[in-house]
């Protein structure tokens, strides 16, 4: 068996574990969640250090018929784009369980639950087949609605449950649409995803297809990764669920719908891409800019965290539409880099609201000095929020930079305005609001990550961003030769089907030259 | 067709005796009446308090006829035709009769928890009377004639009057026994004043002669709008819009078993007619009806779940979530392909399992409450785990998330419905529709899932007793809907064959 099925399949043996525990035992219950993680995310460390760069095809595979008249196999295996996903996914569901020990109601549905959206997706992201691809994905999300609609917090947990199962199935169908047309149109009668790459290569979609199809991966994957204007369910989702499952959704959850644009999308339907890149440039603008000014304005901690989380898409989504090497090298990067990110900031936030109450910024203030620890891993997790060098964000932010500034310059420009001056006001602003300042007095009671166990989820995310961020060659080396297949795939831009596409990709070239 | 063909038949007296040896095909239908027969006679001579158990004799009995039947030494095993080409046996029939016998055998099941609520002493009645339904259901699976169709849907129907008005004493159940009395009986007479128009123009009622001189009789009005009627009386069977009114309150006042038999059985032999109606007996005119159906199929599912939201009474709420997977059955006869007709077999199969499961629990919850409101469900999973799970792995399912049977079945529909969006782009509009449809229901069925475990006020506490029957069945419903929605390869494989058996 591949080590990849162990390590998705750790995961979903405890959560099948748990449904015949007792639920009062609930040392075991928390025992095996940690266990079952912790052995998926040593795996996932091993697959990662025995992996070989520039291999040629996939490795770790395996593959076993499923059902044979569609051509439908369980089929996984990694290459350069998915080995550090699927690194990162194990890491951070293994913090998440960590995190978990704020849950302190109907813990065993908590954690069958929690179980299954980590091993869900990572089966999700190690798939080679288009069908499991989507059935893993769908597994694992399924599981976010009912935790944000029973373990969340405040008032308006109705409504971001209600919106978020809306928003998010909405998107999967139509992604699900999109795939199933793309497995009709393309003729191979199979669903098996290097099957299709090789026969797509060979036999070319026909472009009219490719323009009907792209678009419904586009917004349908767009959606699940809240690309502006479908962004509106993530801050709130994000603000109302209980912190692991935030962490898990916006640090692994939302990285699946990018990895399949970079996966499917981009080099089986290259000619559509190369169009509707101008476009997803400037739905960018709306993700860098806009959220970003909205996240300057929130309030609330966690509103503002998961504000900030959309606004990181933007980049990611820049580095895809720059459809060049550099570009989307460095939106696989900033992938990984924003999982950890983005699982750091919301459990440090779960951990401040399970010790105050509230994430008003205005009520806070001063925690440095009551939590220093938490305090100090807050403060690094926003300056790596703002691209700070040391960390991985920065190594990723500065490649999709390189990467679109030869496309889309005006783009680039705008959006480094975003990284750099948004970013850092709203992010400073947080630290200042929220660690600094005079101490209320009702605060004094509060108490710092107490031992070892406590702090081991945010140091290891904390160290997991140190490590590439200072050495990204680890990640480089793996991702450049296959993010360079990806390109070879993409044609050079030449016409465009409907006129608005011309007139910004003159617009476009005009700057250019 | 097969090799008895309607051509030797005209032949005179060899015909007749070569047709006679055929009435070996109908042995399973001839036990089935035999068996209901007996549970009359059995009903002489046991005590009232004893008669329950009667049911769990029928429920051995059938089990025997559907291991025979699957063995393929029993009479559906044996493909041909009987009866001048009236009566088929081939795959389709096969698949068809072991699901109407799976979902009998649950009915019984769910009869016997539910004989308290009946008239005392009753309940053996009320058996053979599900027997007879499954006669006429088994017959359905069979028809390869105008005249068997009709005959077989009267079976059907006549009998669930009596047993949608079974409990006397409540008048629910009265009133939506004369509801379904006088839209039954409207619904049959324009079925019949169709057949009658079918005949007098083409002067065939044989499904397989009558697809030979079809296509001359294209352009005859009256000839269509007699298929137009007939399909409007199977419409009424499988509450397809617009002919869906009576639905929801024929399942909230039915007897829950008797809902659950309506859902899944008269639905599927609804089903089953249309299809051979459809794609046996009119292949010509169907090919031209393809947005016809999307627009009858995009309806379907887009009334039946808008009309699910507000609902508080449970079995209403499944009432109006039938007349959506009514539209959902319909995407795979709208795709007018063999992968759409192969796709909604599988559905079928799920949903059989998972409405059975949903009802299993229904029964075994409401029958001890005098309402049947959502809010009794609450604190379900402290009164009994395994209700609560069985109906949240059904309702889950329903919704269509994997990796159980539903999911499986609504990719496998969308999948043959985009398939023709090449020859028309009303196939994209109908996915998007359903894809609508899916998300929608997702709200209703999650109430319910959240009614079971997170409702605030629970009164009763009391932990459910469950007999050793009832565990046994709701076993088996959880495990046929994991099992269609992880191993798909086995019933994808026997519902291909069964679809190809339409195409010949």
């Amino acid at each position: 068996m591949s080590i990849l099925t162990h390590i998705a399949g750790w995961p979903l043996l405890a959560a099948l574990a748990l449904v015949v525990v007792p639920r009062n035992y609930r040392v075991i219950i928390r025992a095996i969640a940690v266990l079952a993680t912790l052995v998926s995310a040593v795996l996932a460390v091993k697959m990662f250090c025995q992996f070989v760069p520039n291999h040629d095809g996939f490795q770790f595979e395996q593959q076993i018929p499923w059902v044979e008249s569609l051509g439908i196999s369980y089929h996984v295996g990694v290459d350069g784009i998915n080995v550090g996903l699927i690194l990162m996914g194990a890491i951070v569901g293994f913090a998440a369980t960590l995190c978990s020990w704020e849950i302190q109601s109907r813990e065993k549905e908590f954690y069958i639950l929690l179980l299954t959206m980590i091993g869900g997706i990572l089966g999700a992201f190690a798939s080679l087949d288009l069908f499991f691809f989507y059935f893993l994905h769908e597994l694992a999300l399924v599981p976010t609605f009912i935790m944000i609609g029973v373990w969340g917090r405040g008032e308006k947990k109705n409504f971001a449950t209600f919106q978020i199962t809306l928003y998010l199935s909405a998107g999967a169908l139509i992604a699900l649409i999109g795939l199933i047309a793309l497995y009709l149109q393309s003729g191979a009668n199979t669903f098996d995803i290097p099957k299709l790459l090789d026969y797509v290569k060979a036999h070319p979609i026909s472009e009219n297809a490719q323009h009907l199809i792209f678009p419904l991966l586009l917004f349908g994957f767009g959606i699940l990764v809240s690309l502006w204007p479908f962004h509106s369910w993530a801050p709130l989702g994000y603000g109302v669920a209980p912190s692991p499952t935030a962490m898990l959704h916006a640090g692994v959850l939302k990285k699946f719908g990018l990895y399949a644009l970079i996966r499917i999308a981009l080099p089986m339907l290259p000619e559509s891409a190369r169009c509707w890149a101008q476009i997803l440039a400037w739905l960018c603008v709306g993700n860098i800019l806009y959220v970003g000014w909205v996240a300057m304005r929130q309030k609330d901690l966690n509103l503002l965290i998961g504000n900030s989380s959309v606004a990181h898409m933007g980049f990611i989504f820049l580095g895809i539409a720059s459809l060049n090497l550099i570009g989307i090298s460095g939106a696989v990067l900033i992938m990984i880099a924003h999982g950890f990110l983005a699982a750091l900031t919301f459990a440090l936030s779960g951990y401040i609201y399970q010790q105050t109450g509230t994430l008003q910024m205005s009520e806070l203030g001063g925690l440095c000095r009551k939590l220093p620890f938490i305090g100090t891993a807050l403060l690094m997790a926003a300056m790596a929020g703002c691209g700070l060098p040391g960390f991985a964000n920065f190594v990723g932010e500065a490649t999709v930079f390189f990467g679109s500034w030869t496309v889309f310059p005006v783009v680039t420009v705008i959006a480094l305005w975003g990284a750099l001056v948004i970013g850092g006001v709203y992010m400073t602003r947080a630290v200042r609001n929220v660690l600094h300042g005079p101490l209320p007095e009702k605060w004094n009671s509060l108490t710092d990550a107490a031992h070892l166990w406590r702090k081991l989820p945010y140091a290891l995310l904390l160290a997991s961003l140190f490590v590439f961020g200072v050495w990204p060659k680890l990640l480089m080396d793996k991702v450049n030769p296959d993010a360079e297949k990806i390109v070879a795939q993409i044609p050079p831009a030449k016409c465009c089907p409907c006129p608005a596409l011309k007139v910004a990709a003159a617009e476009n070239s005009g700057v250019r030259n | 067709m097969l090799p008895v063909s309607g051509v030797e038949g005209r032949g005179g007296g060899k015909f007749w005796s070569a047709q006679l040896m055929n009435s070996s095909l109908i042995g399973l239908e001839i036990s089935v009446i035999g068996l209901g027969l007996v549970l009359m006679l059995a009903d002489l001579f046991v005590p009232a308090e004893r008669r329950r158990f009667i049911g769990y004799a029928a429920i051995a009995a059938l089990g025997v006829l559907l291991v025979t039947s699957l063995s393929g030494n029993g009479s559906c095993g044996q493909f041909g035709t009987a009866f001048g080409g009236m009566f088929v046996n081939d795959t389709l029939s096969l698949f068809f009769k072991q699901l109407f016998i799976v979902a009998a055998i649950l009915v019984l099941f769910m009869a016997a928890e539910f004989s308290d609520k009946l008239a005392e002493g009753s309940v053996a009645e009320y058996y053979s009377l599900i027997l007879f339904a499954l006669v006429g259901m088994l017959f359905a699976a069979s028809s390869n004639d105008f005249t068997m169709l009709f005959v077989s849907i009267e079976l059907i129907t006549i009998t669930f009057y009596i047993l949608v008005s079974f409990q006397r004493s409540k008048i629910a159940s009265l009133e939506a026994g004369v509801k379904y009395l006088i839209l039954g009986a409207l619904s049959s007479a324009f079925m019949i004043f169709g057949i009658a128009l079918i005949w007098g123009t083409t002067g065939e009622l044989n499904f397989t002669k009558l697809a030979a001189v079809a296509p001359q009789f294209e352009t005859s009005k009256i000839f269509l709008l007699g298929v137009l009627l007939v399909l409007v009386g199977l419409g009424f069977k499988i509450a397809a819009f617009p002919f869906q009114i009576w639905a929801p309150d024929v399942y909230q006042g039915a007897p829950a078993p008797t809902t659950a038999f309506l859902a899944v059985g008269s639905k599927a032999a609804g089903i089953v007619l249309l299809l051979r109606v459809l794609f046996t007996a009119v292949p010509s005119v169907t090919a031209h009806w393809g947005n016809l159906l999307i627009v009858i199929s995009a309806i379907t599912i887009l009334y039946g779940n808008l009309c699910a939201i507000p609902q508080r009474n449970i079995k209403r709420l499944l009432g109006y979530s039938s007349i959506a997977h009514a539209g959902y059955l319909l995407l795979g006869v709208a795709a007018l392909s063999a992968s759409g007709q192969s796709a909604l077999l599988y559905y079928l199969a799920g949903y059989v399992f998972t409405v059975m499961a949903a009802f299993f629990v229904i029964t075994l919850v409401m029958r001890h409450l005098a309402t049947e409101d959502i809010s009794g469900l609450a604190g379900l999973n402290q009164r009994s785990p395994l209700l609560a799970a069985t109906l949240t792995i059904a309702m889950v399912s329903l919704a269509g998330i994997p990796p159980l049977a539903g999911f499986f079945g609504k990719f496998l529909l969308l999948k043959a419905v985009i398939e023709q969006g090449a020859t028309n782009q009303g196939y994209y509009c109908l996915a998007f529709t359903a894809l609508a449809g899916v998300v929608i229901s997702l709200w209703y069925y999650f109430g319910v899932i959240r009614a079971i475990y997170w409702s605030k006020e629970a009164g009763d506490l009391s932990v459910i007793e469950l007999s050793s029957p009832s565990k046994l069945s709701l076993w088996v419903c959880i495990a046929g809907i994991f099992w269609l929605g992880l191993f798909p390869n086995t019933v994808l494989n026997i519902t291909n064959l069964a679809a190809a058996a339409l195409g010949k």
